[in-house]
C-alpha cells in the first residue's frame, strides 16, 4: 500500500498519524522517498522547538538532492527518531514505519484540515511539490 | 515546443528493466533501475553496465589526420604509436578554455576516432569542421550515429564480457589500459569512467540490444547515470560542464597532466595558457560533519574563497565528497568550511582520486558527531 488510508497527508508529501496520547507522528510518504531516491542523511528539528504549520523544520538528503521537511501542524516538537541518523535508508525501505518526529499540536482543528489518502493520491499523481 | 527526446538503440531494454528515464542533454537516458547505491556497489564489487550511446563517436579519416589532431587537441597524439592506443585530451578554444574533454583512439595513420560528450556534440562537430576547413580540407569528419556504446565496468567486467562474447576473448585478453582492439564490426576498448577495470564497446546500433541482454544474462547489473556520476566522482574524474567548461582553464581544473605545454608543438589555446597565471586548482574535499556537499556551494579556506564544482554522497566512503576549485596555495590536509544551505560545515582537503579499483585511497577520519538538529 503506497498511500495508507488511515493516515493524513500534506501537499508537501509528509504523512501524519494521530496518536492516542494526542501527539502526531510525522514522516515522508512512499511517493516522496521514491522521487528522492536513496536517502543518505536526515537533519532533525530540535526537540522542544515550537513550529508553525508549513514551517521548514528539517532536511532529508538523498544521493540526488536535498529536500526540506515542513511541519504539518503547529506545535512543539516532542520527539525525533534518532534511529535514522545511522540508518537513513530505513525511509526508503519502510516510508510509513520510519517516522521522523512527533509534534504536540497546539490546535487539533489543524489536523482535520490535512489531506486524506484519496486527496493525497491526486497530489502525488499530479507530480507537483 | 521542445523537440522529442532522442533515444538510443537500448531504450526498449531500459524500459523492460524498469529504468527511471530522464532528459540528459536531449536524450532519454536511464537515471537508475532501482537503487543507484546498489548499482554503484555492483560496479565497485562485481560488474555493471551503462548505455553511453548518447556520446558521439567521430571518425577523422584521411591523410594528415595525425597532424590535424596535433593542432586540435591539448594532449599530444604523438604519444599514440600502436594501433588501438587511446589518449584522454581536452579540446580548447582560442582563449584556452575547455570546449570539451574526449578520448582519441589511433586506429590507423589515416583513421583516428574521437568520443565526445553528448551535451557538446553539436558544438564539437561545428568547431572541428571549421578547423578542418581552415587547415586540412582533405580530411573527412564522420559522426557515427550508427554506432551504440556500452560501458561494462567493475572487477569482473572483462570476465563477464568474455562469457557474453566468448569469441572476443582472444582479441581483447591482452589489451592494456587505454588500448582498444577491433573485433568483427565492434571496437572494444579497455577504458571507462568509473575508476574500475572494464571495457567500453562501440558496435553497430542494431546489435547493441542483443549484447546488453547477453551481458545481463551473465549477471552484469544495468546501471544508470546517477551511479555513473557517483562512481566518476569517487574516481576523481571531471565532468564536463560542471568541473570545467569553455570559461575555465584546464590548468585550473585538475587537467594540467593532459596539457602538453613543455614542447615546441603549437595547438589551439596554448599561448593564452602560457600567458595567464594559474591562480586556482581543482582539489578533493571530504566532509567531516554530517550532511551532503553539492555543486556551486561556497568554500572558505585560509587562502581565500572557492567553490564546489561537483559534490555528493560517496557510497563507498559512506560520506560526502566533492571536487572544489580553490586557491592554488591550499594544500591536502587543510581544513576548510563549506556553506551547506544555512550551515557552515567542516571539510578536509584531499588529493583525488578518492577510490580506485575498489580501494579507498584517502585517509578517512572518523565523522564528527556534531549536532544534526536545527533550531
Amino acid at each position: 500500500m503506497t498511500t495508507p488510508d488511515n493516515l493524513k497527508y500534506t501537499k508537501t508529501h509528509e504523512w501524519v498519524r494521530q496518536e492516542p496520547d494526542g501527539t502526531a507522528t510525522v514522516g515522508i510518504t512512499f511517493h516522496a522517498q521514491d522521487m528522492l531516491g536513496d536517502i543518505v542523511f536526515v537533519e532533525h528539528p530540535a526537540v522542544g522547538r515550537q513550529v508553525k504549520q508549513g514551517e521548514e523544520c528539517g532536511v532529508i538528503e538523498s544521493v540526488k538532492a536535498a529536500a526540506d521537511i515542513y511541519a504539518p501542524l503547529s506545535g512543539e516538537i516532542v520527539a525525533i527518531n534518532r534511529e535514522l541518523d545511522d540508518a537513513p535508508e530505513k525511509i526508503n525501505q519502510d516510508a510509513y514505519g520510519a517516522w521522523m518526529f512527533r509534534i504536540k499540536p497546539d490546535n487539533s482543528a489543524e489536523f482535520a484540515g490535512l489531506l486524506d489518502a484519496k486527496a493525497y493520491r491526486q497530489v502525488a499523481e499530479s507530480g507537483k511539490r | 515546443m521542445l523537440p522529442p527526446l532522442k533515444r538510443t538503440p537500448l531504450n526498449e531494454a531500459h524500459r523492460e528493466m524498469g529504468a527511471k528515464l530522464i532528459d540528459f542533454a536531449g536524450w532519454e537516458m536511464p537515471l537508475s533501475y532501482g537503487s543507484q547505491i546498489e548499482e554503484h556497489h555492483s560496479v565497485r564489487r562485481d560488474a555493471g553496465m551503462f548505455d553511453v550511446s548518447h556520446m558521439l563517436v567521430l571518425d577523422v579519416r584521411g591523410a594528415g589526420a595525425r597532424d590535424f589532431l596535433r593542432f586540435l587537441l591539448a594532449n599530444n597524439v604523438e604519444r599514440l604509436r600502436e594501433p588501438g592506443k587511446a589518449l584522454y585530451s581536452c579540446m580548447l578554444n582560442e582563449e584556452g578554455g575547455v570546449l570539451d574533454d574526449l578520448i582519441v583512439y589511433f586506429l590507423a595513420e589515416d583513421w583516428f576516432r574521437l568520443v565526445v560528450n553528448a551535451g557538446t556534440a553539436e558544438r564539437d562537430c561545428a568547431w572541428i569542421g571549421a578547423q578542418r576547413d581552415r587547415r586540412a580540407r582533405q580530411l573527412e569528419i564522420a559522426p557515427r550515429r550508427d554506432l551504440a556504446m556500452i560501458a561494462v565496468q567493475g572487477p569482473l567486467a572483462r570476465e563477464k564480457t568474455w562469457r557474453a562474447l566468448p569469441d572476443s576473448r582472444a582479441a581483447t585478453e591482452r589489451l592494456g589500459a587505454f588500448c582498444a582492439a577491433a573485433w568483427l564490426d565492434a571496437l572494444i576498448a579497455r577504458t571507462g569512467y568509473t575508476g574500475e577495470d572494464g571495457f567500453e564497446i562501440m558496435l553497430p546500433g542494431g546489435k547493441a540490444a542483443a549484447l546488453w541482454r547477453a551481458l545481463a544474462a551473465q549477471g552484469v547489473a544495468p546501471a544508470g547515470l546517477a551511479a555513473r556520476d557517483t562512481l566518476r566522482l569517487e574516481a576523481g574524474m571531471n565532468l564536463y560542464g560542471q568541473d570545467m567548461d569553455e570559461g575555465t582553464s584546464p590548468l585550473e581544473s585538475g587537467l594540467a597532466w593532459t596539457v602538453e605545454l613543455g614542447s615546441l608543438r603549437e595547438f589551439i589555446g596554448k599561448q593564452p595558457l602560457l600567458a595567464r597565471p594559474v591562480r586556482c586548482q581543482l582539489t578533493g574535499l571530504v566532509l567531516l560533519d554530517r550532511g551532503v556537499m553539492r555543486a556551486r556551494q561556497k568554500v572558505s579556506t585560509a587562502r581565500g574563497a572557492g567553490e564546489i564544482t561537483s559534490g555528493g554522497f560517496s557510497p563507498t566512503l559512506n560520506r560526502s565528497i566533492a571536487l572544489a576549485r580553490v586557491p592554488r596555495e591550499v594544500r591536502p590536509g587543510d581544513e576548510v568550511e563549506v556553506e551547506v544551505r544555512d550551515r557552515r560545515l567542516h571539510a578536509k582537503v584531499v588529493k583525488p582520486p578518492f577510490v580506485r579499483n575498489g580501494n579507498v585511497l584517502i585517509n578517512l577520519e572518523p565523522r564528527r558527531t556534531q549536532s544534526t538538529q536545527r533550531t
